[in-house]
């Protein structure tokens, strides 16, 4: 009768455990991570080259990225996943990220969780 | 100006305003169904782990690895979300962790979010299970089997999200740049970052399974709930 319990203690060890470890990648892992233009950025600057300008860089020649413009939200506080602009606050800026998509989550599927309950 | 991006994050303006609203359809449509199938894998073991996959998602997302001079990949996280909650509630997870980025960290553009959810949470993960599916026979042999498994999946995963960016751009691309050799560049280049994936994947995967093999719900035995719960009740009893 007593291995429901340890079962249970059992089972919230590991996703406790779980939920650590990408806490841990993003709030502390995440400064190593290649700060590159990715596989997508970098095809679509394939052919234009980067120009700095007054007003920021600018893509000159042939690109799929030539027809892209700023994110409608460049400006908000966790923008590039820094905060307020800070580089090195990426860690706190990921930290946010991870307890924001686990409460969007979390709530999401313990919603779908109770429909399907009710509906058994 | 910062121009950090993430791996098939599209930015605005990347393709044309019917080709973005015609992919927002598509991605409404898939999360929709995705919505109503993913009731049924939410027990009461898989509900909280299905949370715990998409924060694991968003911060694996995170790390960007290096895979040639000067260009970058990280994990986009459908096969390994799709092997471990199951592929409904995996595009799900995607799709949140997608939302997530375009809207705090202005990562991906609020118009293409549709294109991105369509490759990345449905493709991707759609294309990785399928295979994971078919490798079954493989992944119920053991850990090695297992792992096996979840590389070829995550390596499906990516290059299958990749073409899906292919397709958008052949349809609707806004620049005028060639079709052919944006196909080539990007299959190449998501070749190998689905290398860096398949091996997040495996490891994940199979950590997972040294620690918790019953919440892998890619092994999972089809069974009716109500015998599901008997045999749940069974092998506490057993332990």
């Amino acid at each position: 009768m007593s291995t429901a319990p340890r079962q249970n203690r059992r089972r919230s060890g590991f996703l406790l455990g779980f939920g650590l470890v990408a806490l841990l990648l993003a709030s502390g892992v995440s400064y190593f991570a290649d700060s590159s233009p990715d596989g997508l950025e970098a095809v679509a600057r394939q052919g234009c080259t980067v120009v700095e300008t007054a007003q920021g860089e600018q893509l000159r020649g042939e690109c799929i990225a030539q027809s892209t413009t700023e994110h409608a939200l460049d400006s908000s506080p966790l923008a590039d996943y820094t905060l307020g602009g800070n580089e090195a606050l990426t860690g706190a800026a990921g930290a946010i990220g991870f307890a924001a998509t686990l409460a969007v989550a979390g709530g999401l599927f313990w919603l779908l969780r109770q429909r399907g309950a009710e509906r058994d | 100006m910062s121009t950090t991006t993430v791996a098939l994050h599209m930015s605005d303006g990347l393709l044309n305003a019917p080709t973005s609203l015609l992919f927002g359809a598509v991605a409404i449509i898939g999360v929709g169904v995705a919505l109503t199938r993913a009731r049924s894998d939410l027990d009461d073991r898989a509900a909280p782990m299905a949370g715990l996959v998409a924060a694991f998602v968003f911060a694996a997302q995170m790390i960007n690895f290096p895979v040639l001079p000067g260009v970058s990949g990280h994990l986009l996280g459908g096969a390994l979300a799709a092997i471990l909650a199951g592929p409904w509630v995996g595009a799900l997870c995607v799709s949140i962790v997608l939302v997530v980025q375009a809207f705090l960290f202005a990562d991906g553009g609020l118009t293409m979010l549709g294109a991105n959810i369509t490759n990345m949470a449905l493709i991707g993960t759609a294309l990785g299970y399928l295979v994971a599916l078919a490798m079954r026979p493989i992944a119920a042999r053991g850990r090695s089997g297992l792992m096996a498994t979840a590389f070829v999946a995550g390596f499906v995963n990516t290059v299958a999200a990749s073409l899906g960016f292919v397709l958008e751009y052949a349809i609707g691309g806004a620049a005028g740049y060639s079709v052919v050799t944006a196909a080539l560049a990007m299959v190449g280049v998501h070749s190998l970052i689905g290398l860096g994936e398949g091996i997040i994947t495996a490891l994940t995967v199979g950590a997972v399974a040294g620690a918790r093999p019953d919440l892998i719900h890619l092994l999972r035995r089809r069974r009716p709930l109500a015998d599901d719960a008997a045999g749940e009740a069974t092998m506490e009893g057993t332990s």
